[in-house]
């Protein structure tokens, strides 16, 4: 970009643009390294400053950089308050503790920033302190880029005293009382460059220097970071990566209290129920102060700021820092944890009143007095630390952030899931998890509060059971009253019932928005689940259960800031979908503190639509008396709705009421108990839930379920009460899904967290009663939805039809619901393919035109702008147009080999590009064809599975896809059964035959996105000719997010929209998760552009593409490439039938059955064909346009119009926001104009590529010694796929390549490293240390002269050999978090590991020497662990659900652990593996061996085969011998 | 599902028919059923498409995948349920459809339809045996008055839906039995009329009003029944056959097929026409005229009454064994059928046109015919060309022309009641089935010319929803 652009769109102060288009400043997204430096004996120096400088500027490759090339997304410090240094430029400061001292930016017009100062000064004062002196801050701002100049602040710093003499902590008070006044009122006023007023810090114990920054430019940026007087014991650092794009000098981090590493992802919720629980405030240190505080939440700011209010509440409150912070982000505490029990009682009184701030965080923290590091439950952020010998500790997100000699190191450790790691400067010691926490718990009787005022709800007695079913004969009133179908009677009810599962279906949706169908919808249809993405990884609900909970409480709840018993007087529940019973039991309560109102969710039918409105208030207001009458329970039922009552939208009344309170404070007084009978599917109740109900009793359904059973309609389901479970079972399950692809562990975070965005209501709607929730395009009103109501209440007591509907969502009915692809549409584009009729393309593509005009989907209601055509002589040919045209990445594995090489035969023909797919490539297909045509796939996915992800198979790429996301199905992972992964899909997969393969919902080494910066960087080095495309879906946000992958140098985004196919997926993923790619394409669009940087990345878009039109309205939302899939598979013969999960698709496709692949009739010339007529159709449209080259038309919206449809919902719905063009749009690229920046010119690989000349050449064998720091990064890769390029598969002989390094290696060491080479690392690595290992090997052992004992500390990171397919290991320590996950085929020995050794595995086998944490073997279906169960103890820690534990009798199995140890021993001069050996038998049966049941019985039949193999060679030769 | 894979692992087998030597001694039915859990396994070949092109091509929208499964389950009185929501008679489309369904099956791309008209049959047949098939009267009565004229399947089905929706409908036949072209075009071999019988009963049970014997606009006057009544729905079929008005058309021996049906259909129900006006093709040389149909009916009819030989002529060429590109799948593909009449003995001649009728003493004695090749111009439009020196004689003592029919007939009633025809001749109505005339509507093939019971069937259908709603005013 040039220097120019930006003096012309230089605001008068850059910061967050306002909202405009579909960018909306609220979607930003940060994440980040963090890390600490302290002197355990508090001893205050200016070289632990500098050391703190140093762990930033190490860690730069994990921050971002803007547009500019300069401009950082934010960098600070905080330490202790330098008295020494700020006495010299103010004498007049009393002693320490005395004052309080904050840097202040104000705004930079002069009259602005003196109003602030005299504000500041009158809050100072009136709160009975005084200013003692304003210093000037000295900041150099050559240093910094031009973004961050343009909203730069004016800097100074100011002392504060008391008027009178007053404590330390009463001075700490009452500046906090101070700072929460003046930011308010500053807020509050006028002014215009109000935002730039922001008090990093104020406090008499730590100062925070922080801003738009780089983590190079912090130390130049503030001169007295360099000043040698400014000393601390304490430096606590952050460098932000941001997919924010706008970063502004108040979000750089430290805030007063953290530094975050992570993403809450409950925020949403937080700050409701801290703003619902302001009115109970009360504490005798504050007194009246109290409500001084209020908002405690800053409006406006990040997740990480909103944590760091709430955190500085409690404390200033009374609560200790470690004390807060368990209650904020408590460790999992289920049976699954080993955790004493006090600290479960502990956890348990908290969590009746406090729901955690749930989401990836690595959290450091510092008072001035204690400094310390936690990760969430999921500890999915690095955090490394090592302590010297003279009392130094360091904690990072990164080891070598501080270079020690290896004598100097005490001990090396990493901060483990849920954990603390303290620092008393004080007490002059670290104090251990164990004992910090027992300190805590034991403050109070909490088991004593808990056991007493606590009630659970299985222990109140049922008085009264409640009928399940309704009277005879109201049942089918019930259903037509509530929309009940038949396809939620045989696709949901009776799926869920009987299997107590969600059902699964194939293929995507294809079914018009809500706002566009003519049939009544249910009020849930208007909302998509949002989902995790690159920011934040999903969770496996499934394999990573131990994190996952669905308890929750309800009750009144107390105030927050106070202790006492009665905070926990609660209802206990562990699930909170009610049985008609349940809701008794509470109504039966009788307890004085426990009482139920009952509230009708109905309108008057005579009062007509009107009546709705009415019907809310009068709700709310009886809600909000129910409260003051002191009710606990609030009931809100459409029991009541009868021919004169219609039922109020469950969803509609329930979020009313939830708003209604929350905005007058009472929300926390009363639990919402929704009684309805309209949720039946895992959707509506995760909506409930999300929109503030407590519990649901969905007696309607259960009413059903009842009824199915008495009609003999559950097979094998034998009672009421089994069936009820198995459907309250499904439920929950489905609910559990939905919070972990947000990432979200427990329902009471998720509850009132709105994870939803609307599509198709209009802002009155959601302003009013789903507050702060997204809608995009407006949509309908209250009278609509009324309306709804109506026509579904005329169906109860009008029609009164004798049978349910078939509605026709999930299959199509001829007068159901509409579908995209319905038999007119599919047989036609098969016609024109077949018969190479260019009109019956033309046929095919009107009719899916106007059916999209109906409207169907968004793109329906936009025209194009007449202009002056041009000749279509003139228009680019259908061979360009042919170069942005893809096929959808559908696996071999998901779609037959016949089905998949046509497609990469077609589209290698046209030049366009087919995927992999997850699922790998079998490397035949790498080369051509004899008749020369070619079946290698262009594109090669890598996905979270690492299914044949080789360096072999990534040097044979042309693009690489980094596929983060499904449409069909974000933020889940999948699953191939065993049954179906036959020899050749095993073998593309690198994979054993009969053994089943998961893929995990996240990538395990994408929890952040400067991960996933680093798994491009890492891709790079193996193939710097590929494009990296990174794959997301379409959702509310995604443009920030596209721009921080944009930031990660990410060569393409693909947007893929919510309605794309699956081979398998809930039903409920495939219809309500995402949305339609217009509004991701246009949103990622409009927000590249907007921070300068869509000349940088190519962008592609997919989701139900069919005709050229469509490619063209794409094209002109932002898009320069486009992807088919069901499209593609219709042309080659898919009539949509959704069996591709059966196995069971008649045409061939979707089918690996041998018999039913024969019926596959796809040809690529049908594919040929279908692309021809649609290129053709885009240039005929390109004429029309007057466009030549389709390059011309990206991003051009002025091309469109919004067309006036008369139907009574769309008219209602309004593109502007999608057709807006920003104003940079002038002046900025609108479409790839230059390539990204991949810093890979200057890697270690280059170094050793040369080296290794000779063995490269001539496969002679050469050796090298190399030092290496953190900053190394993906060290081995380059040269791996050099090696692979050169020798393919099979790499090099044994040794051929042998490197030693001495040091901190960086992230990815050894990543993909191929065959012949073999790393020798003395020193430690960090995460993803041996990524993808192709068959190399890896070393590591601690560096010469080290004291500590290797097997007692982490050497390497977490997430390693993630998806390695062969090759070895020999690890002389403990590793982090998931050792070997997804290890396919790579043999290991380690000393011990973190959580989730061996997750997912499916081949290959370990060697554990020493302790291993929680949740060993969790999915593992294949491979062998062999554990020496030092403690004993290893059952408890092992997930046993897919193997079985057994001590280690076989033969065989003895001597691979004794060869692999003497290997080890050989490699690394393991002590602990020597020991082993040197008394074999007195450890050999401490060894258990851990073996899928999958794999024991496909090594069973690999053995008998064997026997028999031989058996057959013995006769044989006796036959011989007898015919002699 | 009830097995995912049945499509795979079981065959189709349908019903048989009698064996010939045995089915030309009667006019009885000559489909034999399948066993009910033979039937049941055939339904578990059904493979529940998501898009069911079934369900598509079918004119009454049957949702064959749902009942097809409940079938499966053994579920008789579910799939009863479903098939009867979308179908008032499945007894006779079960017998007479030609099944567009299965023309559109998925299997059918690969191999073999699912044998789904027979399972509709065998689900309805199994209904009345077990008394699901109850009379259902409305639970109220909404006090409107409906006549519905004619009482073929469009009008059965019309009025049947009127009624059950709680109006009062009279049904007018002009015939002295109900059924229209169902008791009187097509032959007792295919449809038995005791089947007719058993569902009008029910009808009646149900409260419908049944006329037999009234011709409107000459027993009733059609002021009568439009002042008499708040709606009025025409279902008079399209019973103007087209003729063939060639030399010697005059002679005696040459019969319109709906005369020579509806007299054998009399007969067999005992309302034997006097001696000289019976038309029979005992020993005699009978051509048909027309290859569709009722063609087919004619030569299964001329057989059973012993003719000495049956001969077919069609003036088309004979279609091909399977189905052209022009018409892929799902599209209804023009194939040569052989029907079971067919099977019975006659000689099919295709590409033949007839020149002339040649007589002796004012009767017919021989046919000359003419061999016609076709082509297509450059609309793609078919057209005929004599093929030159290829005439040939064809003995006849009995011809049947079953040529088709041009459109309803419209003297009379439809004269009477003033209503606007099309160009086609049809009676004209708008979208909402009705005429030129307020509350008066048409629906059927006197609407649409002749088609399909099941198109009529649906029709009839649609016309009660569209008069349910005038009549309700919305």
């Amino acid at each position: 970009m040039s220097e120019t652009a930006i003096e012309e769109h230089r605001p008068e102060t850059a910061h967050f643009p306002e909202p405009q288009g579909l960018y909306d400043p609220a979607h930003e997204h940060g994440s980040c390294g963090i890390g600490f430096v302290a002197n355990i004996r508090g001893e205050r120096t200016h070289e632990i400053v500098q050391r703190g400088l140093e762990v930033l500027e190490r860690m730069a490759h994990r921050g971002a950089e803007s547009a500019d090339n300069c401009t950082g997304d934010g960098a600070g410090l905080l330490m202790q308050i330098p008295h020494e240094f700020y006495k010299q430029d103010v004498p007049a400061l009393p002693k320490p503790g005395q004052y309080g001292t904050g840097l202040v930016f104000l705004p930079r017009k002069d009259s602005e920033g003196a109003y602030c100062a005299e504000e500041f000064e009158d809050v100072v004062d009136e709160e009975g302190l005084r200013v003692l002196a304003w210093r000037a801050v000295a900041v150099d701002d050559s240093a910094i880029g031009e973004i961050a100049r343009a909203s730069e602040p004016a800097m100074r710093q100011v002392f504060i005293v008391g008027k009178a003499p007053l404590s330390r902590d009463a001075l700490e008070r009452k500046l906090y009382v101070v700072r929460k006044v003046i930011e308010d009122r500053i807020r509050r006023s006028a002014l215009q460059q109000a935002r730039l007023f922001y008090l990093p810090s104020l406090s008499t114990r730590t100062v925070v220097y922080k801003g738009m920054l780089t983590s190079m430019q912090l130390r130049r940026y503030f001169a007295d970071l360099q000043d040698k007087r400014v000393t601390s014991a304490i430096a606590l650092v952050h460098s932000r990566f941001s997919t924010n794009t706008f970063p502004s000098w108040d979000l750089a981090q430290p805030f007063r209290i953290i530094a975050h590493n992570g993403e809450i992802n409950t925020i949403k919720g937080n700050r409701f129920w801290m703003h619902a629980s302001e009115s109970s405030f009360a504490s005798p240190l504050f007194g009246d102060d109290i409500k001084k505080l209020l908002p405690i939440i800053e409006p406006g700011k990040s997740d990480s700021a909103s944590f760091d209010n709430a955190l500085e509440l409690l404390v200033a409150a009374g609560r200790s820092l470690p004390h807060a912070i368990m209650m904020l982000i408590p460790e999992s505490f289920n049976q699954l944890n080993p955790i004493p029990d006090d600290l479960k009682y502990f956890y348990e009184y908290h969590s009746a009143f406090m729901e955690p701030w749930d989401g990836p965080a690595s959290m450091v923290f510092c008072d001035g007095r204690f400094v310390g590091g936690t990760l969430d439950r999921n500890g999915l952020r690095p955090s490394r630390y090592v302590v010297t010998k003279d009392g130094l500790v360091v904690m990072a997100s990164e080891v070598g952030v501080q270079t020690f000699p290896p004598e100097q190191i005490e001990y090396k450790g990493r901060l483990m899931p849920g954990k603390l790691l303290l620092v008393d400067t004080e007490e002059r010691r670290i104090i251990p998890d164990r004992e910090i926490k027992e300190r805590v718990s034991q403050r109070r009787p909490y088991r004593e509060w808990v056991e007493k005022n606590r009630i659970r709800m299985a222990d109140i007695p049922l008085k009264n059971p409640a009928p399940v079913g309704v009277p005879n004969g109201q049942l089918h009133e019930l259903e037509l009253m509530f929309g009940y179908n038949r396809e939620d009677i045989e696709r949901i009810l009776i799926p869920m019932a009987t299997s107590g599962r969600e059902p699964v279906s194939s293929m995507g949706t294809d079914t018009p928005l809500a706002v566009f169908s003519d049939r009544p919808q249910r009020l849930f249809n208007y909302f998509k689940q949002v989902f995790a993405q690159v920011t934040n990884p999903a969770i496996d609900p499934l394999r990573e259960e131990l994190v996952m909970t669905l308890t929750g409480y309800i009750g009144t709840e107390g105030n927050l800031l106070a202790e006492t018993p009665e905070n926990c007087a609660m209802i206990q529940f562990k699930r909170p979908i009610f049985t008609n019973s349940d809701v008794e039991k509470i109504k039966d309560l009788e307890h004085e503190d426990f009482k139920t109102a009952t509230l009708q969710m109905t309108f008057p039918l005579s009062e007509g639509p009107a009546g709705l409105e009415r019907a809310l208030s009068r709700l709310c207001e009886d809600a909000e008396s129910k409260v003051h009458e002191g009710y606990s329970f609030l009931i809100l039922s459409d029991r009541g709705a009868d021919a004169e009552n219609v039922p109020i939208p469950s969803l509609l009344a329930c979020s009313s009421v939830h708003h209604h309170l929350v905005r007058v404070q009472k929300r926390t007084k009363i639990a919402l108990i929704i009684k309805t009978a309209e949720a039946r599917e895992v959707m509506h109740f995760a909506l409930l839930f999300g929109y503030g109900a407590s519990v649901v009793n969905p007696y309607g359904a259960l009413a059903v379920v009842h009824d199915l059973l008495k009609k003999g309609r559950l097979p094998g389901v034998a009672n009421a009460i089994e069936a009820e479970e198995n459907y309250i079972e499904a439920v929950h399950k489905g609910l559990l899904k939905i919070l972990s692809k947000l990432g979200i562990s427990t329902l009471r975070s998720y509850h009132g967290a709105q994870a939803f965005e609307a599509i198709g209501l209009s802002k009155e709607v959601v302003d009013r009663y789903f507050t702060g929730t997204d809608s995009r395009i407006g949509g309908i009103g209250l009278e609509q939805i009324a309306q709804e109501a109506l026509m579904q209440h005329r169906k109860a007591f009008g029609d009164r039809p004798a049978l349910l509907e078939s509605e026709g969502v999930y299959q199509y009915r001829k007068y159901g619901e509409r579908h995209a692809w319905n038999p007119e549409t599919i047989s036609l584009l098969q016609w024109a393919v077949r018969s190479n009729d260019p009109k019956k393309y033309r046929e095919f593509a009107g009719l899916v035109n106007r059916q999209n005009q109906a409207p169907h989907v968004i793109r329906g209601l936009l025209d194009f702008r007449p202009q002056t055509p041009v000749p279509i002589e003139e228009v680019e040919p259908v061979e360009a147009i042919f170069k942005r045209l893809t096929t959808g990445a559908m696996s071999f594995g998901s779609i037959s080999k016949e089905a998949h090489e046509t497609i990469a035969a077609a589209m290698n023909t046209i030049g366009g590009r087919s995927n992999t797919g997850e699922g790998g490539e079998d490397p035949e297909r790498f080369a051509p064809r004899p008749d020369g045509t070619s079946a290698r796939s262009a594109i090669k996915q890598v996905a979270s599975g690492r299914f044949g992800v080789t360096s072999n198979y990534l040097v044979n790429a042309d693009e690489i896809q980094i596929k983060i996301a499904q449409g069909a199905k974000p933020g889940e992972g999948g699953q191939l059964p065993g049954h179906k992964v036959d020899h050749v899909i095993a073998r593309t997969r690198y994979a054993t035959p009969g053994v089943s393969l998961i893929s995990p919902p996240p990538h395990h080494d994408i929890y952040s996105i400067e991960d996933l910066a680093q798994l491009i960087f890492d891709l790079k080095n193996v193939n710097w000719d590929a494009c990296i495309s990174v794959k997301l879906v379409s959702e509310t946000g995604v443009g920030t997010i596209a721009a921080g992958v944009a930031k990660a140098h990410a060569d393409k985004i693909v947007i893929c929209g919510y309605d794309g196919g699956t081979g398998a997926s809930p039903q409920s993923s495939i219809k309500h998760a995402g949305l339609p790619f217009e509004l991701g394409i246009a949103e990622t669009h409009q927000t590249l552009v907007l921070n300068g940087l869509r000349g940088r990345v190519r962008l592609q878009t997919d989701g139900q593409l069919k005709t050229g039109r469509d490619v063209v309205l794409a094209g002109i939302l932002g898009a320069e490439e486009f992807g088919f899939g069901t499209a593609a598979l219709i042309a080659l013969g898919c009539v949509m039938m959704r069996k591709c999960h059966l196995n069971t698709c008649p045409m061939g496709v979707a089918t690996q059955d041998p018999e039913l692949r024969k019926h596959f009739a796809g040809k690529p010339e049908h594919l040929i064909r279908y692309f021809t007529f649609l290129a053709e159709e885009v240039r005929e449209i390109m004429a029309q346009l007057g466009i030549r080259r389709f390059d011309d038309l990206v991003g051009r919206t002025d091309l469109l119009v919004q067309r006036k449809v008369d139907h009574w919902k769309a008219r209602t719905v309004d593109l502007s926001s999608l057709l807006y063009r920003p104003e940079r749009s002038r002046s900025s690229a609108i479409r790839c104009i230059e390539p990204q920046n991949h810093a890979i010119n200057s890697v270690l690989d280059r170094a050793l590529i040369d080296r290794a000349g000779p063995a490269l050449k001539y496969r002679d064998q050469v050796s090298t010694n190399l030092p290496i720091t953190n900053a190394d990064r993906a060290v081995g890769a380059m040269l791996s796929g050099r090696v692979s390029r050169l020798y393919g598969e099979s790499g090099l002989p044994d040794d051929t390549i042998q490197c030693t390094f001495h040091g901190s290696a960086g992230q990815s060491f050894g990543a993909f490293l191929a065959k012949g080479i073999t790393f020798r690392l003395l020193g430690d690595a960090n995460d993803y240390f041996g990524k993808g290992l192709s068959g190399g090997r890896l070393i590591a052992m601690p560096p010469e002269g080290s004291t500590f004992k290797a097997e007692e500390n982490i050497i390497v990171g977490n997430t390693v050999l993630y998806g390695a397919t062969s090759g070895e290991a020999f690890i002389r320590g403990v590793a982090g978090e998931r050792f070997c996950v997804r290890n396919s085929g790579a043999h290991a020995v380690i000393e011990g590991t973190g959580d989730h050794c061996a997750e997912y595995m499916t081949g290959g086998r370990i060697i554990v020497l020493g302790k291993v944490g929680r949740n060993f073997a969790a999915g593992m279906s294949g491979g062998i662990a062999y554990v020496l169960n030092v403690d004993g103890n290893f059952t408890y820690f092992c997930n046993c659900a897919m193997v079985e534990l057994s001590p280690v009798l076989d033969q065989d199995d003895q001597e691979f652990i004794k060869a692999w140890l003497r290997k080890h021993v050989a490699y690394t001069g393991s002590p602990v593996a020597g020991a082993v050996l040197a008394r074999w038998h007195e450890y050999l049966p401490k060894f258990i061996r851990v073996l899928p049941l999958e794999y024991k019985r496909v090594l069973h039949e690999r053995k008998l085969a064997e026997i028999d193999r031989q058996l057959a060679a013995i006769r044989e030769e006796a036959q011989l011998g007898a015919s002699y | 599902m009830a097995n995912p894979r049945g499509f795979m692992t079981v065959k189709r087998s349908g019903n048989t028919c009698r064996r010939v030597e045995e089915r030309v001694q009667d006019f009885r039915e000559i489909e034999i059923q399948l066993s009910d859990d033979a039937r049941q396994l055939q339904a578990s070949r059904c493979m529940e498409c998501s898009v069911p092109f079934c369900h598509w091509a079918c004119p009454v929208a049957n949702i064959m995948p749902e009942w097809q499964q409940r079938l499966a389950e053994g579920d008789w009185r579910a799939a009863y349920d479903l098939l009867q929501d979308t179908n008032n008679f499945p007894e006779f489309t079960g017998r007479l459809c030609p099944a567009l369904c299965e023309a559109s099956c998925v299997l059918s791309i690969n191999g073999e339809a699912v044998t789904i008209r027979e399972n509709e049959l065998a689900i309805i047949e199994r209904a009345f045996r077990e008394g699901y098939v109850k009379p259902r009267p409305p639970a109220q009565r909404t006090g409107k008055k409906v006549a519905v004229i004619g009482s073929g399947p469009a009008g059965l089905a019309c009025a049947d839906t009127l009624n059950r929706a709680g109006h009062t409908v009279v049904l007018y036949e002009a015939a002295g039995a109900v059924g229209g072209f169902l008791r009187f075009g097509v032959p007792d071999f295919k449809l038995d009329k005791s089947i007719i019988d058993r569902r009008v009963a029910i009808l009646q049970e149900e409260g419908l009003i049944v006329k037999t014997g009234v011709r409107v606009g000459t027993d009733i006057s059609s002021e009568e029944i439009r002042s008499t009544f708040d709606a009025v729905c025409i279902t008079t079929g399209a019973r103007k056959p087209r003729d063939l008005l060639i030399e010697g058309r005059e002679l005696d021996g040459i019969h319109q097929a709906v005369e020579y049906l509806e007299q054998q259909n009399r007969i067999v129900a005992g309302d034997a026409p006097a001696g000289e006006d019976r038309i029979s093709a005992a020993r005699k040389h009978v051509v048909v005229i027309g290859g569709g149909d009722t063609g087919s009916d004619c030569i299964g009819t001329a057989i059973r009454q012993g003719a000495r030989s049956v001969t077919q002529l069609e003036i088309l060429p004979a279609p091909p064994r399977t189905r052209p590109d022009t018409l892929p799948w799902p599209l209804w593909p023009k194939v040569y059928k052989t029907t079971s009449s067919h099977e019975e003995g006659c000689e099919r001649l295709f590409g033949a046109s007839t020149r002339r009728f040649t007589g002796e003493s004012g009767g017919i004695r021989r046919l000359c015919v003419v061999r016609v090749d076709w082509d297509t111009d450059e609309n793609g439009r078919y057209r005929m060309a004599e093929r030159p020196g290829s005439e040939f004689d064809l003995e006849a003592d009995l011809v049947i022309l079953a040529l088709g029919f041009e459109h309803t007939v419209h003297e009379g009633l439809v004269h009477d009641l003033g209503v606007q025809l099309s160009a086609r001749g049809d009676v004209a109505v708008d979208g909402r089935h009705m005429t030129s005339v307020a509350g008066i509507f048409a629906a059927g093939d006197a609407a649409q010319g002749a088609s399909l019971v099941v198109r009529a069937i649906f029709e009839g259908r649609a016309a009660a929803r569209d008069i349910d709603a005038y009549l309700r005013g919305t």
